[in-house]
């Protein structure tokens, strides 16, 4: 009875000091909960997998509670995901999907106490801002060297939706592949889906047999890399690093780093200092990124690619800086002139180099 | 487009049908039992992703193929429980087939997504066949499944027409009772029939991951068992027909994508609708009119659930 008594108090002693000290190491930050609605699952290898890789990593970081949904519809369900988070107490809710505004701006209104910021929209209310990334400006690096890897100077780009936000990344990529070789061509294949395996290995393979030995993409899969892979050619992939599905082809890609903006954003809410507004951040606020190259990228490539990075992350010349010349041959941006963010956003014409079309399909 | 891009094409959607054939051969042998499955879907799902995982755990393809067969065929096995036991909706329990199937193949399939695995169906060309001009390239430099989907239309059209169980087969699915009458079991008949079509399914899934797209990831099948189904009507139960339905509803797939690369451009949404669209016309212009001679292939009882005692 007495050694059951000792075992009993040992085990209850232990376990208040494992509590006191969980309590210590949060230092109150523990109490600050933050949600986040995914619109895929994790383990897409993509989009939502960067999402919650800087989740996990601001989580440790600040100490903080966080809570995740994967696989939220575009519905009336991701409003209902969002109430459950604000009932969990959260103070701080980001969304992650474009058909997640309206339901984001709903709850905006209905919680004002609770901050809100939405991924790639453009709605926004006091305690609901938007969020994005300057993706064209890595599309613009990785064109330069898929404008120095290709032989039969055709290029091929598979991409899901013919949107300002896919024809501005074909475009600066075109501009990156034309600085270093003006002979190349980039061919569009539109799928009309972010993410369907077949038909996006299908458009690969398209573009393959008609010559294109790089393929670039604007999708969610694997499957454009593991195509080009599979006959030799090159690939850049999209979102994540997609280097392991094509060990000899891949070049590099333009990929997410949410870490830094997710600590930044957060550390000013628990401050009290949440700004909302429209964040729209490029390489030098560190959002998006250039992948580590793959072996076939030479020396030269790599310093030319250099070269522009810096001159994009010190702010003094960007990729839409004049002239620029339309798909017709006719100059659509003068010298001297700059295309301004709204024009960016409302992009619906091709540069020279891209062959394809900006309509319906 | 010249010569190599055409057959490259034509070679690419007899990959892309061949997805559609394993599917729809399945579906056959089970309508034609009088047993309607609307989970090709669902079944195809679980046979992809347990396909997979079986080809990276195990490095054999004969092991993966066989277990995404078995993991198809027991999807079926729930359907034909629900179906001819206990006497459920066939079309509600397809549905929940899909449905379920769908959920469970992502579930199982989670730490599966972005492993790659060497054990993959690589493309092998015939001796011999494979050197015949243009159709050596398109149908004899293919996957192994490919060759096991084109000896599957014989021996299904074989066993279907010319052999006594097929009799058996096709009797059940136009009229149990008399069937039954006759001394043949219909029930072991119908769950033969059921289990095999998600065996088939199965397989078109590990076709999926382990030929086709190499890779698994959440619903790699996007409505290709659909397709599958729209298919068995298209081609009126009939499985040479289902070849050629297949490579057509392949080739509508992959045409917009390579017109579009040699700079056509005609809207992709277009050929997504194509495959209904097709089925709907030999819906409308191929059923057979009532008291009329024209026959559309559909078993008598199909997705009527047999019931003795109800004679």
């Amino acid at each position: 009875m007495k050694k059951f008594l000792s075992v009993l108090l040992s085990v209850l002693f232990v376990t208040a000091l494992c509590l006191t000290m969980a309590g210590c190491q949060s230092e109150g930050n523990k109490d600050f909960k933050v949600g986040f609605i995914y619109v895929g699952p994790v383990g897409d290898e993509g989009f939502t997998y960067m999402h919650d890789l800087a989740r996990n990593a601001v989580e440790e970081k600040l100490g903080i509670t966080t809570y995740a949904i994967e696989n939220v519809p575009e519905s009336a369900e991701c409003a209902a995901q969002i109430e459950n988070l604000v009932k969990k107490g959260c103070k701080l809710i980001f969304t992650t999907s474009f058909g997640h505004m309206d339901y984001t701006l709903e709850m905006a209104e209905k919680y004002p106490d609770v901050k809100f910021m939405h991924f790639s929209g453009y709605k926004t209310a006091d305690n609901m801002g938007t969020y994005m990334g300057r993706m064209y400006q890595t599309r613009y690096l990785t064109g330069i060297a898929a404008g120095k890897a290709t032989q039969t100077n055709k290029i091929g780009y598979v991409a899901a939706m013919p949107i300002a936000e896919c024809i501005r990344g074909i475009n600066a990529f075109t501009l990156g592949v034309r600085s270093v070789n003006p002979e190349a061509t980039v061919n569009v294949v539109w799928t009309n889906t972010w993410i369907d395996a077949s038909i996006e290995k299908q458009a690969a393979e398209s573009l393959l047999s008609s010559g294109c030995d790089v393929i670039a993409q604007h999708q969610d899969s694997t499957a454009p890399v593991v195509a080009a892979e599979a006959v030799g050619a090159f690939a850049t992939g999209y979102h994540s690093s997609m280097a392991s599905k094509a060990p000899n082809g891949y070049l590099t890609g333009p990929v997410w780093d949410f870490e830094k903006y997710y600590t930044d954003t957060i550390t000013a809410a628990m401050e009290g200092k949440f700004e909302g507004g429209r964040y729209w951040g490029g390489m030098a606020d560190g959002i998006v990124k250039l992948d580590t190259f793959g072996p076939s990228v030479t020396e030269e490539t790599k310093t030319l690619i250099k070269e522009k990075q810096d001159l994009i992350i010190s702010g003094d010349w960007d990729i839409f800086n004049g002239p620029i010349v339309g798909q017709d041959g006719t100059v659509k941006v003068a010298e001297g002139q700059n295309m301004t963010d709204d024009e960016l956003e409302s992009f619906s014409w091709f540069v020279e180099g891209v062959v394809g079309s900006t309509e319906s399909n | 487009m010249d010569m190599t891009m055409i057959i490259a094409m034509l070679g690419a959607m007899v990959a892309a049908g061949t997805t559609y054939l394993l599917a729809s051969l399945g579906e056959i042998v089970s309508e034609k039992a009088g047993i309607l499955n609307l989970g090709v879907e669902g079944m195809m799902l679980v046979g992809a992703v347990t396909g997979y995982i079986a080809a990276v755990q195990s490095h054999s393809l004969l092991v993966a193929a066989l277990v995404a067969m078995v993991a198809g065929g027991l999807m079926a096995a729930i359907h034909a429980v629900l179906c001819i036991t206990l006497k459920a909706n066939q079309v509600v329990s397809g549905l929940a087939l899909t449905i379920f199937g769908t959920g469970l193949s992502a579930f199982v399939g989670k730490d599966y997504v972005g492993v790659l695995t060497e054990t993959l169906f690589r493309n092998v060309a015939i001796p011999g066949l494979s050197q015949i001009p243009v159709i050596g390239p398109i149908l004899f430099n293919q996957t192994m499944l490919v060759y096991v989907s084109l000896l599957l239309v014989l021996a299904i059209w074989f066993v279907l027409e010319k052999t006594s169980l097929g009799l058996k087969i096709r009797s059940a699915g136009e009229n149990p009772a008399a069937t039954d009458a006759a001394g043949v079991n219909v029930f072991a008949i119908q769950y033969g029939c059921s289990i095999f079509g998600g065996v088939l399914a199965g397989l078109a899934g590990a076709f999926l991951t382990l030929a086709y797209n190499n890779i698994w990831m959440e619903n790699i099948s996007a409505g290709q068992g659909w397709i599958a189904v729209a298919l068995v009507i298209f081609a009126r139960w009939r499985p040479g027909r289902a070849l050629l339905g297949s490579y057509l509803f392949g080739l509508v797939g992959i045409l917009g994508l390579r017109l579009q690369a040699v700079g056509i451009s005609i809207p992709t949404q277009l050929f997504n609708m194509l495959p209904y669209l097709l089925t709907l016309l030999v819906m409308i212009f191929g059923t057979g009119r009532p008291g009329g001679r024209r026959n559309d292939g559909a078993p008598a009882a199909l997705s009527l659930p047999y019931d003795r005692e109800a004679r």
